[in-house]
């Protein structure tokens, strides 16, 4: 349902997606793993149109993502996106910014979108939280919340930039936890990790990327566990045992 | 003392003619100001290039204008050009005016100290340029702007008596009249200081308010 072909970008005269082909198909989860710097986050902002792409072809569904098209609106609401800093709207309770766009973007009538948010919130683990404000909430919480929010707008896929990075260690677990019940329901789901127990136990494919480009891809556990490439090799070792 | 207190006494209502000017020019000019203030400053985050340019140009021009040369611009110029206005009408359209590049660049700067994070979440929830200030970017930026918000008031209340130049018959008007036709210089200016800082001193504790709540969020 996601089609990357030949996708190139470049900023300033860094070239940060040296031609990258690749797709997602319906219920699948695909991580991508790789060293910083390498491109890894921009496919994602690039998939939804956070960022343009300077030649090749993004497709969500069939339709063409441009950042500069009136149907982006529309891609977004179908491709929803998890951020590494949360990014809830901090003026506003749980539960309002998980019905935010359901209310004023999908125009559901209200009472509908609230009962539907605070059983996202539950899904999430969170039902008692609803009132609060992001300020009052941890990381981990933050980060629930968050995943709630991209639901509510029953998207086709979600997009998951190193969801789990910006939290104390004792707090991922609790948001994987999330991810896997997501993905055991079917939902498409292209994360961007460096758990790698979680790209082996729950990632249907893994894609390797460095400098701009696929190195390696396949299976989650053929590529993690037994990697062809060199350089995959290298960054799995150095991953995998830091010291 | 006591000459003081009977002049007061005196002067009083006529200097609260005057009074209710000043509040009118305030209150008109801070009303322009502000819708004006929040135009510029959303055409110069708009991203629209002429747009951007036009509002940053607008500014400028503004900012490098006497307000008391704007004043005689609009009353004594204007005319030449078949728009008459009336002096209190050019007084709160120059104030205001002249305040909007401020309010501009205050707005500016409190809509771009909003994460630029919390922008993009709203973009893949499919909120629009629009959606998003209204929603997401505006109300948290009321919270930084409204001290220095409440500043601009201070300084309106008191530039308003640039208005005496182009014959609006606000406070200060009225007391160089009644100074200049009784000679009581000490009497008149005192009081007319004083019926300032009576109006100031709200304004002051409204500031001292909003800055208390801005700390504690």
């Amino acid at each position: 349902m996601i089609e990357l072909s030949n996708v190139h970008k470049s900023f300033g005269s860094n070239e940060v997606l040296k031609g990258i082909t690749a797709s997602v198909e319906k219920s699948e989860v695909v991580c991508i793993i790789g060293p910083s710097g390498s491109g890894k986050s921009t496919i994602l902002r690039c998939i939804n149109g956070l960022e343009s792409y300077d030649s090749g072809e993004i497709l969500v569904e069939g339709a063409k993502v441009d950042n500069k098209a009136p149907s982006i609106v529309a891609i977004r609401t179908q491709v929803s996106m998890v951020f590494q800093r949360f990014n809830l709207f901090p003026h506003r309770t749980a539960l309002e910014n998980v019905v935010e766009g359901p209310i004023y973007v999908k125009k559901e009538p209200p009472a509908e979108a609230l009962e539907r948010g605070r059983a996202l919130l539950a899904q999430v683990g969170l039902a008692e939280k609803a009132d609060a404000h992001p300020g009052q909430l941890s990381g981990g919480q933050q980060q629930r919340v968050a995943i709630a929010r991209a639901l509510a707008m029953q998207p086709k896929a979600i997009l998951f930039d190193e969801p789990t990075s910006a939290l104390d260690p004792e707090l991922v677990g609790e948001v994987l936890g999330v991810m896997r019940k997501l993905a055991d329901d079917g939902m498409t789901m292209v994360v961007v990790t460096h758990e790698m127990g979680f790209a082996r136990d729950v990632a249907d494919r893994v894609l390797f990327i460095d400098g701009g480009v696929i190195v390696e891809q396949g299976a989650a556990k053929s590529v993690l566990n037994a990697p062809q490439h060199a350089r995959t090799q290298d960054f799995l070792h150095r991953v995998l045992h830091p010291l | 003392m006591q000459n003081f207190l009977r002049d007061a006494v005196e002067f009083m209502p006529i200097l609260l003619q005057g009074v209710w000017l000043t509040v009118v020019v305030t209150i008109g000019s801070l009303l322009l100001s502000t819708v004006l203030g929040l135009l510029w400053a959303l055409m110069r985050v708009s991203g629209i290039r002429v747009l951007t340019g036009l509002s940053a140009g607008l500014i400028n021009v503004i900012r490098g204008i006497p307000i008391i040369v704007l004043l005689f611009y609009l009353y004594f110029v204007m005319p030449d050009f078949g728009v008459a206005l009336t002096a209190l009408q050019a007084s709160i359209i120059g104030l205001g005016i002249a305040y909007s590049a401020y309010q501009a660049e205050n707005f500016r700067a409190g809509i771009e100290a909003i994460d630029k994070g919390q922008i993009e979440a709203a973009q893949t929830i499919g909120m629009g340029w629009w959606l998003t200030m209204r929603r997401v970017v505006l109300p948290q930026a009321v919270r930084i702007v409204l001290p220095p918000y409440g500043n601009v008031m201070i300084m309106m209340l008191k530039d308003s008596s640039q208005a005496s130049t182009i014959t609006v018959a606000e406070l200060a008007l009225q007391g160089k009249l009644i100074a200049s036709s009784t000679f009581k210089n000490t009497s008149v200016f005192t009081l007319v200081a004083l019926m300032y800082l009576t109006m100031s001193i709200p304004l002051i504790l409204l500031v001292r308010h909003f800055e208390n709540k801005a700390k504690r969020k």
